[in-house]
């Protein structure tokens, strides 16, 4: 029987081979192999069986450590198990692999392959991770496309069963996991097969039994420890054969012939490229292309890297060649070469008869930078000079120790008969997933081959997807993008204006344009650029109004069912008709579990494309009348932003030269002000009549675009006209003026300030303070007013005014703004509070997550500063070591701050007697206090400027440390909750003065989803897809054991007052502090307009007490813990189906998602019931 | 124990008395409709599936679902795929199965919507899930001024073709009390196919919170006083229309039943009287009625069912205007009401 063909990404093949043949899998996300996990634990979910008829035990751990921990203890005990991760997961569970392949286990572990987090993170593709575990002794196998992740995965696990030796099946990050491909789907017949069953009971022969017991993983003494190690030899031996032999056993199995090195091209080739991973299929197509030109080039392509077969590798290479590259997808800083360089070097060495080859060696595609044909030649031609360059670098542009070879871009060796399609849309558009179907219905309906890959944007909010579509007769083998599409799909009028997104089209070229404009008129309103390569390079340009036909069918914004459409209708990939048809089975397989509704508007859209869609007739001599694109940044912006952030703004990045770089990962703070991003379509406008200046808008702004001001009235002598003002309503601020601005520019448009708004239009009470309204019209004013508004004077830190409320904060200067968050971010407002109530003086310590994306993510970042200069210094170092990372921060403030008091008062005489005890007795108990620190601080400089003395030059360098700051660790409840808790326990124990801000999503928000140990009880989430069933853990109850720690629970929606007297009296604390907040995500389900309504219900219904325990009253002898909100008001359920998360699980399984509610109302009872004890009330 | 007998036949459906669990929040579980029968429940009427619930939960659950998807790199998705989902319709479909499957006795199930179009072919999924028969609750809000009464009751006879051509068992239509010609607006949907008239559904109507300057969703449950407006129609209409007529709204005692029975009702429903006093009070109910029957030396429901309709009386105009002005002069206010009325 023929194997089904399947359209799939490459985690779901690794994904379906892993679970089919596995009875234990522990899981843990991280990108990019999250989705193996997810896959696994939805099967498991849904009762899929594996091939012996059990449905494999899928259980996630708190970090991949735990996971490599768990799989060891389950081999060790006879289970057949697994496990998926990427990049510093796989660091984690080195550890555990050392020991799994010292006991000669079998297991296969699959890898997607990204870079190691260095100067800056990367979730990307390379071989960083894999390459620093390459002596744990394991087994490496590398699949270089999707087909062959899914034959891999079963090669690896029958030749780990026998060689005893534990494999890791190696494939590319995202450009190997994530694309999808038309591939064969081995049954589970081929896997019964292969695996040789007699070798599964051998292994559970070797397991741990007290039936037979024996003991294994003892301590081991110079005598032994040597002769034991060495003991493993013949396994290692033994495997490349193994290896061999299973392969060719799956070679007789499904037709697929594979080696250990695999050598294509001209048999009697003298320049040979060597190389893993996904490059292989680039350079296998070069090597045909160049060879079919005339060339005599070859290529090795590495399958089993580790153990490396020396013999193998030299059998496989042609007698002819002369010169070697080696390839390496990895950068080893400091080394002779990078990793497979240095095994082909010393293979060649040890094993070639004859004059050795030439052999140098190359980094490409780090954090999947592009690889193509152009690159592959450009080694080829390197490879061909008498001199070529070792230790060569391919793909960028290094002017500062020239390593890179030079390459021509235009080279192109696609052939005409694939369709290349490129699809610019956004996120919230659906482009990406309309065009996954397209990519099923052309695979599996067709006998064509298809391709599709998708790219990213930094941003969470507003963000842009190019998606990559290759449809053709022949097996597709390129990862690499489209650079010469000949359909181009601008799902967004605004593109145009903003990217070069014309410059792929190739000459005749298909361009559909999503289009407000029809087809007499849009000419006028494409800027010059388009209009420019669509004459020059004679584009067909069609249109459509495909917002209107959305609104028409009642599909929001959702116009990607419409744009699929048009792209079949004018591609002529399928007959029209045919298509449509084909477009609503996959709308109907796609949706239709999600109910017939919107099955029924989706093909309501469909059936109202066509008659909507036009051809554009563009004479050869159209004039040209649009303008030149706009800046990127303004003219204003830093020299830095102007030159690198700019170019990376506009999607150029891949051109900046290694010079334009930081060398050690520093970047200016405060950059995202100069990328205005215009992503709202409608904005919040203030209304000074209704407007009671609460601030509740200020405080609630996920991204900081509202600010008030109050300031002198002459200083609306220069305002630009339309710029609003109030009068002050303090009663300490008399005369003043007071401003609400927004920054339309900068704004999501998210909505949460309407519904935070309390003031309403007293003779149209739906009109509020704060109303939405289209943002295009308003651009320019209130870019205008902006800018005046930007300039007026900050209110002083230090005045008459006490910061204890919303109502006064709203005029402290936020220093985190314009994050990439998504709109109606439940995170961010409380870091806005965070770096307005002590931004200039804290040092941040941010956890991987979120909150390090939005923070930290390039090409601009959040973090700002005042006009002093100061603000938040922000550093990510990992997911889990993010407590103990501050905690470091904090030693240095204590040990320095202790060494400049030493020097303050070795050097008492020279300073003056006044200024040593003012500076050493002061009181930075409050801003004024801080701020007359300051200013003595400074006087301190003055002096020791002028003093020549050691101590004065080192008191110089730590004078700063005299002046108080705190320690903010920064994370989500992943890292608190789970990876980190280790870190984060220790550190609360220390009792040192550290701040830990816990922002509760309640899931891994940033890996999409996945369950924590903060997820409640009775929620879906990813790895708790039958809904979680242990209540989440009580994090501040456990921290409050300690009894000198300051806990606090909030929820600014519920009481953002009780949030500030939170957050002050933590950051007053001399000791540990730990704030747990309720933050409300996109994950959740929730109509993020209203998340702070939510988080309102969260704590009325008791599901989230606010509670504050401060160690300090006890020491007065009063309770310290005091409960901040009341009994609760109404039952879980009413707060809980509000939710995607609890309403999806009762809406596919109700009995256990009713039976589940029940058990989480008692949880909340009973925790309450505890609370209310514990703050003496009487229940 | 005596032989009255108080079945009666209802659309086709034989019942042992007729007091049946009106439509909401008691009859959209599973366990609950359970719990009705135990309680001696003749029959229920299913909570209603509305026309907005038909569109909107599957829109809405995709809204979630796709919300933020395909975006950003590391997360594709938000929520793991539980496969199919009971949105809707289908959930509802489920409880008809269940009900059937897990009680003995009819389900009626109730539809509830306004407009023409899809929604109406829920009607046949809901016969072949198994309802014995349907009410039909359609609850219109004319606030076009462009609309006129005409067109408002062509509405209603429309939703009730559409619906009687997608189903062969009996339809129930519930209306609300405010159509210029009742008894004419009755007698075109009993000819349009109605199998009965439900009178009358209690409409929604919010409340203003002037602190918050907002509109609030507002129920109160019924008291026996709304008895009286269902009470005239059901008097009025019996042995005019040609369907059967049950009685909704202000049924709490047990003489409330009796006198939706004399006024000529089929049945009487009733919600919230078991919300306040629990399922049992059905069978508490039944044994008052008996008793009352058996002093009253009435032998079946069937006997008294229309006994006193405005046809039946022997002053018919009781029911008309003439009863109008009798009614204003005899009131006088309430002594408290006075004492209130002075102090200010």
């Amino acid at each position: 029987m023929p194997r089904e063909l399947v359209t799939i990404e490459g985690n779901e093949a690794a994904a379906y081979v892993a679970y089919k043949t596995s009875e234990i899998i522990a899981i843990y996300p991280i990108t990019p192999s999250s989705p193996m996990a997810e896959f696994c634990d939805q099967w498991s979910a849904q009762g899929v069986k594996n091939i012996w008829g059990t449905v494999p035990l899928v259980q996630e751990m708190q970090s991949e450590g735990g996971a490599a921990g768990a799989i060891h203890g389950a081999l060790q005990s006879g289970s057949l198990a697994t496990t998926f991760t990427s990049s510093q997961g796989l660091l984690l569970m080195i550890p555990n692999m050392f020991k799994i392949a010292g006991e000669l286990t079998s297991t296969v572990f699959h890898i997607a392959a990204r870079s190691i987090a260095a100067q800056g993170l990367s979730i990307f593709g390379d071989h960083s991770d894999v390459m620093a575990a390459r002596s744990t002794g394991w087994a490496m196998l590398f699949a270089s496309s999707v087909q062959e992740v899914m034959d891999f995965a079963l090669i690896a696990l029958a030749s780990t069963l026998e060689a005893r030796v534990p494999f890791l099946h190696v494939f590319d990050g995202f450009r190997t996991s994530h694309e999808i491909q038309k591939i064969e789907r081995l049954s589970e017949d081929d896997m019964r097969t292969m695996i040789r069953e007699e070798l599964v009971w051998a292994h559970r022969s070797r397991a741990l039994s007290p039936d037979r017991p024996f003991i294994r993983g003892t301590a081991q003494n110079p005598d032994v420890y040597f002769q034991a190690r060495e003991t493993v030899n013949p396994f290692y031996l033994a495997t490349p054969a193994i290896v061999q032999n299973v392969m060719i056993r799956f070679a007789e199995l499904t037709g697929r012939k594979y080696g250990l090195f695999e050598y294509v091209g001209a048999p009697d080739a003298e320049r040979v490229i060597v190389s893993m991973g996904s490059s292989c299929d680039t350079i296998e197509e070069t090597v045909n292309w160049l060879n079919a030109h005339g060339e005599r080039v070859g290529a090795i392509k590495v399958r089993l890297y580790r153990p490396f077969s020396a013999e193998h590798l030299v059998q496989a290479l042609p007698k002819s060649v002369r010169s070697i590259a080696v390839l390496d997808r990895c950068k080893e800083p400091g080394s002779a070469g990078e990793p497979l360089y240095l095994d082909v070097v010393s293979a060649l060495a040890e094993q070639w008869e004859g004059a050795l080859p030439r052999v140098i060696g190359g980094r490409y595609g780090l954090s999947s930078k592009e690889f193509t044909p152009a690159m592959v030649k450009a080694v080829f031609d390197e490879l061909g000079k008498p001199r070529p360059k070792n230790h060569f670098t391919v793909g960028i542009y290094d002017d500062v120790t020239f390593t890179s070879l030079d390459y021509d871009p235009a080279f192109d060796i696609e052939p005409k008969n694939t369709v290349r399609a490129v699809f610019w849309g956004l996120g919230a558009d659906g482009t990406v997933g309309a065009n996954k179907n397209s990519i099923k219905i052309i695979g599996e309906e067709t006998d064509n081959y298809a391709q599709g890959y998708f790219v990213y944007d930094s941003k969470k909010s507003g963000a842009r997807t190019v998606s990559h579509l290759r449809f053709g007769p022949e097996p597709i083998r390129r990862p690499y993008l489209i650079s010469k599409a000949n359909f181009i799909g601008i799902h967004q009028f605004g593109f145009l204006e903003r990217y070069d997104v014309l410059a792929q089209a190739e000459e005749g070229a298909t361009i559909l344009l999503n289009s407000p404009y029809g087809p007499e008129s849009v000419w006028d309103h494409l800027p010059r650029p388009a209009q420019e390569q669509i004459l020059a390079k004679k584009l067909k340009l069609y249109v459509i109004d495909a917002y209107k036909v959305a609104a028409e069918a009642e599909m929001g914004n959702r116009i990607n069912t419409i744009m699929q459409t048009c792209f079949f209708a004018i591609s002529g990939v399928l007959p029209r008709e045919e298509a449509i048809a084909k477009i609503k089975e996959a709308i109907r397989k796609t949706y239709g579990k999600r109910g017939e509704a919107v099955v029924r508007k989706n093909f309501e859209a469909v059936d109202a494309t066509l008659s909507h869609l036009y051809e554009v007739p563009i004479p050869a001599d159209a004039p040209i009348t649009g303008s030149p694109l706009p800046p990127v940044v303004p003219p204003e912006a830093p020299e830095f932003v102007q030159k690198v952030s700019a170019t990376m703004i506009a999607g150029k990045g891949d051109l900046l030269p290694v010079s334009a770089l930081p060398v050690d990962g520093t970047y200016p703070s405060g950059t995202t002000q100069w990328e205005r991003r215009n992503i709202a379509l409608e904005v919040p406008v203030w209304d000074p009549n209704i407007c009671i200046q609460c601030g509740k808008c200020v405080f609630v702004c996920p991204h900081a675009v509202i600010r008030a001001k109050v300031y002198e009235p002459s200083a609306l002598a220069h305002a630009p006209q339309g710029f609003k003002s109030a009068e002050a309503r303090w009663k300490e601020l008399a005369g003043l003026k007071y401003t609400l601005q927004v920054s339309v520019e900068d704004c999501t448009g998210c909505a949460l300030c309407v519904e935070a708004c309390p003031a309403k239009d007293k003779t149209q009470a739906g009109r509020r303070a704060i109303n939405m309204e289209p943002q295009l019209p308003l651009r320019e004013q209130e870019a205008e007013n902006w800018a005046f508004f930007k300039q007026l004077p900050e209110y002083p830190r230090v005045n008459h005014l006490v910061f204890n409320n919303v109502k006064n904060v709203q005029l402290l200067e936020p220093l985190f703004e314009f994050s990439g968050a998504c709109a109606g971010c439940g995170e961010t407002p409380y870091l806005s509070l965070l770096t307005r109530l002590f931004g200039d003086r804290i040092y941040v310590a941010n956890a991987t997550g979120c909150s390090s994306i939005y923070g930290g993510n390039l090409p601009t970042t959040p973090w700002s500063f005042n006009r002093e200069g100061r603000g938040p210094a922000w550093s990510n170092s990992l997911f889990e070591d993010n407590a103990e990372f501050g905690f470091g921060m904090r030693l240095t403030l204590d040990k320095q701050n202790e060494q400049a008091r030493e020097l303050v008062t070795a050097l008492r005489e020279q300073i003056g007697e006044a200024l040593c005890d003012a500076i050493l007795n002061a009181d930075q108990s409050t801003e004024a206090g801080i701020q007359a620190q300051r200013a003595r601080v400074a006087e301190l400089k003055a002096k020791l400027q002028m003093l020549d003395k050691p101590e004065a030059k080192r008191l110089l360098a730590l004078a700063d440390m005299l002046v108080r700051k705190s320690v903010w660790v920064v994370g989500g409840d992943g890292w608190a909750y789970d990876i980190g808790y280790g870190g984060l326990d220790h550190v609360l124990a220390s009792g040192r003065n550290i701040k830990l801000l816990v922002l509760d999503t309640e899931v891994y928000s940033n890996t999409g989803g996945q369950a924590s140990k903060a997820t409640p009880l009775g929620a879906a989430a990813k790895f708790a897809a039958s809904g979680k069933h242990q209540p989440k853990k009580d994090l501040g109850l456990m921290a409050i054991t300690y009894s000198n720690v300051y806990v606090a629970q909030v929820a600014m929606g519920a009481n953002d007052a009780q949030t500030i007297k939170a957050f002050r009296e933590a950051e007053a604390y001399d000791g540990p502090a730990l704030i747990i907040a309720y933050a409300h995500c996109i994950a959740h389900g929730i109509d993020m307009a209203k998340g702070m309504n939510q988080q309102k219900l969260a704590v009325e219904s008791g599901y989230w007490p606010l509670y504050r325990y401060n160690p300090v009253l006890a020491k007065e002898g009063k309770n310290p813990f005091q409960l901040d909100s009341s009994a609760p008001k109404i039952p879980l359920r009413d707060y809980a189906y509000n939710e995607t998360r609890y309403r999806m699980l009762a809406q596919s399984n109700p009995e256990e998602a009713e039976a589940l509610m029940k058990i989480a109302q008692e949880v909340v009872n009973a925790r309450w019931r505890q609370y209310a004890a514990l703050a003496g009330l009487k229940n | 124990m005596s032989d009255i007998d108080l079945s009666t036949n209802y659309m086709g459906l034989q019942l042992a008395h007729p007091i049946v669990p009106s439509a909401g929040p008691l009859t959209h579980r599973l366990d609950r409709i359970k719990r009705l029968e135990d309680a001696g429940a003749p029959a229920v009427i299913l909570a209603s599936l509305f026309e907005e619930q038909i569109e909107q939960e599957s829109l809405i659950l995709d809204h979630y679902l796709s919300y933020g998807t395909e975006t950003f790199a590391e997360a594709l998705s938000y929520f793991p795929d539980l496969g199919r989902y009971s949105v809707g319709p289908e959930e509802y479909l489920e409880l008809i199965c269940a009900a059937k499957e897990q009680t003995s006795i009819p389900i009626i199930a109730s539809l509830n919507g306004v407009s023409g179009g899809g929604w109406t072919e829920y009607a046949a999924k809901i016969e072949q899930a198994g309802a014995d028969a349907l009410e039909l609750n359609i609850y219109y809000i004319a606030t076009d001024p462009n609309i006129t009464s005409a067109q408002v009751e062509q509405r209603y006879l429309d939703v009730l073709t559409q619906v009687k051509h997608n189903v062969h068992i009996p339809v129930a239509v519930k209306i609300g009390p405010f159509f210029s010609a009742m008894s004419n607006m009755a007698r075109r949907l009993c000819d349009a196919g109605a199998n009965a008239l439900v009178l009358f559904n209690r409409f929604y109507q919010p409340d203003l919170d002037i602190e918050a300057l907002e509109v609030v969703p507002h129920l109160v449950l019924s008291n026996s006083d709304e008895l009286r407006l269902p009470l005239r129609w059901v008097a009025i209409l019996y042995g005019r229309v040609k369907c059967a007529l049950a009685l909704s709204t202000g049924v709490h005692t047990r003489d409330d039943v009796l006198k939706g029975i004399m006024a000529g009702a089929t049945i009487v429903t009733l919600t919230s009287e078991l919300l306040l006093h629990g399922a049992g009070r059905i069978n508490q109910l039944v044994r008052e009625i008996r008793e009352w029957m058996e002093q009253h030396e009435y032998i079946s429901v069937a006997q008294m069912r229309g006994s006193l309709s405005q046809r039946a009386v022997a002053n018919p105009d009781a029911f008309e205007r003439a009863n109008y002005m009798k009614v204003l002069q005899s009131w006088r206010p309430e002594p408290s009401a006075l004492v209130s009325k002075l102090r200010r």
